[in-house]
């Protein structure tokens, strides 16, 4: 066996091993050690896409015993991809909020939130490549512990009630799940799941335990789409996203969910095999729901006078797009769905990142008309909301454009009655992004005479008590673009931000100019799938 | 104002006056002074959600729990219909039960393991992989109650209020417990190194001794407890349980998926010690069990250790 097909099982343990030992590392340790851990996670995962290119794909054995068994990890391309792509985005989010981590999480539990992102990175990359649906489920509990964890580990009130929000809907979803694999082990007798494979073929076609079958996907279904927040699903999702510290929300926003999206489709696919699934009803309720979540989510963006939360509200909106892929049942709809959801997370965690520069020279605050010019005073923040936003609208050179027309392709070869409303919502849905997309962009490219304040709307913390170092930040709000730097941990702190914002934009337009690999790549792993 | 700042005012307020009364009376009685503006604020949630005089929220709540219940009705429904359906409980014959997968547990496990405790052998041999990401899931827990609930600002100010609020040693209680607690640890330590003998195992053990820690706490308080078991301890213990199990393991899985010797005696099943990794993985088990449990309470109690 090639030492490649270790790589799963040494980033995990990597991941679990650093993700304990960061209780007790310093902080600036912990840092290091998250950000090296990351990296190597990544390029392992690059490794395995790599070799399953060239070779296909490969299932690892965990222990002495074979598969039905022990447990098994598999290797392919799509697993491959989907592990180096989201340890990317967790590099980036991780390093474009830690300035913000200073000011919202107390000094002394910055360890604390190294434990938590390390074991979500492993619990994210043990759901890609796991090949064993309890397995599966285990690492759900810790993504769902440790998000909550992110998410209230800025204390303040709203913040402490999005977590609880969080965690009930989230064990919710956590309970239907676990209740649906018992089901499925009850009438399969196995947990593996190409062996769970095999017994719902032989199921089908002996007609037995139907309903117990149908049930038990849909129980499966609703738990993942409350976890990621499909939209009758949706209320915990503006809080957590709008009021937790910015890399929580990039990291909640653009992997969690994709995680939970991840593992079904790995379900649809390996688990219960995708004609089975579209022969039940399931999809077309995933469907609808999705279409409701595209208009929904964009119609909460526009109502919203507050830049974090109205982000957060547009991933309603692009959490509908993806279910709506799947809900098409064809192999196109598939593949736009997973396109969508690279670009989604590389588009939503840039925004978070870059709103995050517009609010801090705005005296924190997040109201639309403190952000008035805010653009111009921090330029590269500017940039990144500007592209993040083409994206989102489906701006050619951009990724979402791609993936807007993959659904538009995939919407074309639907039967009447489903391509009709695919494509009309589709079409009001990108004048409803465009719409609030847009007005941010103009309102912060607007020229401002002076820095208006508005007290009511700034952020709590920033204002009341201010830390060390925002004090020490106090000179860099400059007016005009003039950005004063004096420090220089300030300087290589901003350098830091302009990077990490320089990179998001240039996997974007990665994403949108080279997309034909990358579908490629998508749909050679989804015929490794089964 | 912050949640928890709300909290403790609310909690030592109420602890003062003793009474029953709903706190916003208080806002309802005063003067309007200068600090109108904060008075409206607090009394807006009341006015908000007042559910006595606003016909719509009170129409909403109504459909709310209609709406809830016919739900839950469908649901409960639904599931009884599926479960009326699945293959009945103890047939031989289920899908569960006629595969290949617990035969071998059942027939080859004693000789595959090590375990005379098929349990033990099925959690921590052959699907330990699962056992693994479950103990990360208690220390992960763990964590995130200390997020919550540890005070690092004004420590020592908070560490004085709490001592008012903490009882007095209960003579009853403490002498039972001095008898008590002992049997229970020895016991614990016993569920713990039988776990690959008899029933139980690292996790029922681990909460035993887990459960004398939180009663020995009660009887004789933080000051005695502390003198054996800190935050320092409890966390070398739990870090060092955990990357045991994770290097242990990652040893094993590794050498197993390489088709590789590894070089674990598998001992006689049957003696105490045999089963190769089972014993000591049950120890490490045991120890971040039992210390979470114990954090659990400390951090619950007194906000820290």
């Amino acid at each position: 066996m090639a030492a490649v097909c270790n790589f799963p099982l040494f980033s995990i343990v990597l991941c679990l091993i650093s993700g304990t030992g960061s209780a007790v590392l310093k902080k600036e340790a912990a840092r290091i050690v998250n950000i090296v851990l990351i990296t190597v996670c990544g390029l392992m995962s690059v490794a395995v896409m790599l070799y399953c290119a060239k070779y296909g794909s490969f299932t690892y054995m965990m222990g002495h015993f074979p598969a039905p068994w022990g447990n098994e990890v598999r290797g392919g391309v799509l697993e491959g991809f989907m592990g180096a792509f989201f340890c990317l985005i967790m590099l980036l989010s991780m390093l474009g909020g830690h300035k913000k981590l200073f000011d919202e999480v107390e000094i002394s539990k910055h360890n604390l939130y190294y434990v938590l992102v390390n074991l979500l990175l492993s619990s994210l990359i043990a759901l890609v490549y796991t090949n064993d649906l309890f397995t599966a489920y285990v690492f759900v509990e810790i993504n769902t512990i440790s998000a909550c964890g992110l998410i209230m580990i800025r204390q303040t009130g709203r913040t402490l009630e999005a977590a609880v929000r969080y965690m009930i809907m989230s064990l919710l979803g956590s309970g239907l799940l676990l209740i649906g694999i018992c089901i499925l082990y009850d009438i399969t007798g196995h947990l593996l799941m190409s062996n769970i494979r095999e017994s719902v073929e032989a199921l089908i076609a002996t007609g037995e335990y139907r309903e117990p079958l149908v049930v038990s996907v849909a129980l499966m279904c609703v738990g993942l789409a409350i976890k990621s927040a499909l939209f009758p699903f949706h209320a915990w999702l503006p809080d957590a996203y709008g009021y937790s510290t910015v890399s929580s929300a990039a990291i909640l926003s653009s992997l969690v969910s994709k995680g939970y999206i991840f593992l079904l489709i790995k379900i649809f696919y390996r688990v219960i095999g995708f004609e089975t699934v579209c022969g039940t009803k399931i999809m077309n309720v995933l469907f609808v729901f999705g279409l409701i979540a595209m208009v929904s989510g964009s119609v909460g963006a526009i109502r919203e006078n507050d830049i974090r939360r109205m982000i957060a509200y547009s991933s309603i909106a692009q959490i509908g797009y993806i279910y709506m892929g799947f809900g098409m049942g064809t192999e196109l709809g598939m593949v736009a769905s997973i396109f969508h959801i690279l670009s989604h997370a590389a588009t939503k965690s840039l925004l978070f990142i870059a709103a995050i520069g517009l609010t801090d020279v705005s005296h924190g605050s997040r109201a639309f008309l403190d952000l008035t010019g805010s653009a111009h005073r921090n330029r590269i923040a500017g940039a990144g909301f500007l592209v993040g936003a083409l994206s989102m609208v489906g701006i050619p050179l951009f990724s979402g454009f791609i993936s807007k027309l993959q659904f538009m392709d995939a919407a074309g070869s639907l039967s009447y009655s489903k391509m009709l409303p695919s494509l009309v919502v589709l079409g009001i849905s990108t004048i409803l992004n465009a719409i609030y997309f847009m007005k941010t962009v103009l309102r912060i490219y607007t020229p401002a005479e002076k820095i208006p304040v508005n007290r009511a709307m700034a952020d709590a913390p920033t204002v009341t008590a201010p830390s060390a170092f925002h004090v020490a930040t106090g000179e860099r709000k400059g007016i005009n673009g003039l950005i004063v730097e004096k420090d220089r941990i300030l300087f290589k702190e901003e350098a830091g931000y302009g990077i990490v914002i320089l990179c998001f934009i240039l996997l974007n337009m990665a994403l949108g100019l080279m997309s034909t690999p990358i579908l490629q790549a998508i749909r050679d792993g989804l015929s490794m799938f089964s | 104002m912050s949640f928890r700042s709300f909290m403790e005012n609310g909690r030592s307020d109420s602890y003062d006056r003793l009474s029953m009364k709903p706190l916003y009376e208080d806002h309802i009685k005063k003067e309007p002074t200068g600090f109108e503006i904060e008075i409206d604020r607090s009394k807006a949630h009341y006015e908000v959600f007042d559910r006595g005089n606003n016909f719509f929220i009170r129409l909403s709540g109504i459909a709310y729990q209609v709406a809830a219940v016919l739900f839950c009705v469908a649901l409960v429904a639904v599931m009884l219909l599926t479960v009326s359906n699945l293959p009945p409980t103890g047939d031989p014959d289920n899908p569960a039960n006629s595969n290949v997968v617990p035969e071998r547990y059942i027939e080859k496990g004693i000789e595959e393991t090590g375990a005379v405790n098929i349990v033990a052998g099925m959690i921590l041999d052959y699907r330990a992989f699962d056992t693994l990401g479950e103990s990360h899931v208690l220390f992960i827990a763990s964590i995130t109650v200390l997020i919550l609930l540890r005070r690092d600002k004004n420590r020592e100010k908070y560490a004085k209020e709490d001592e008012k609020h903490e009882p007095s040693g209960d003579p009853i209680l403490q002498v039972i417990s001095k008898v008590l607690v002992p049997v229970i640890m020895i016991f614990g330590i016993y569920v713990i190194l039988n776990g690959h003998l008899s029933p139980g195992g690292g996790f029922s053990g681990g909460a035993i001794i887990g459960a004398a820690l939180i009663l020995y706490l009660n009887a004789f308080g933080f000051e005695k407890t502390e003198k054996f078991f800190t935050e320092k301890l409890y966390k070398r213990v739990t870090l060092a349980a955990l990357a045991f199990y994770a290097l242990a393991k990652c040893y094993s899985f590794f050498c197993g998926a390489n088709h590789l010797d590894s070089h674990i005696p598998q001992g006689t099943p049957g003696n105490i010690l045999s089963s190769g990794l089972i014993l000591p993985l049950d120890i490490a088990v045991g120890c971040v069990v039992a210390c979470t449990m114990y954090a659990f309470y400390a951090h619950f109690r007194k906000g820290g250790f």
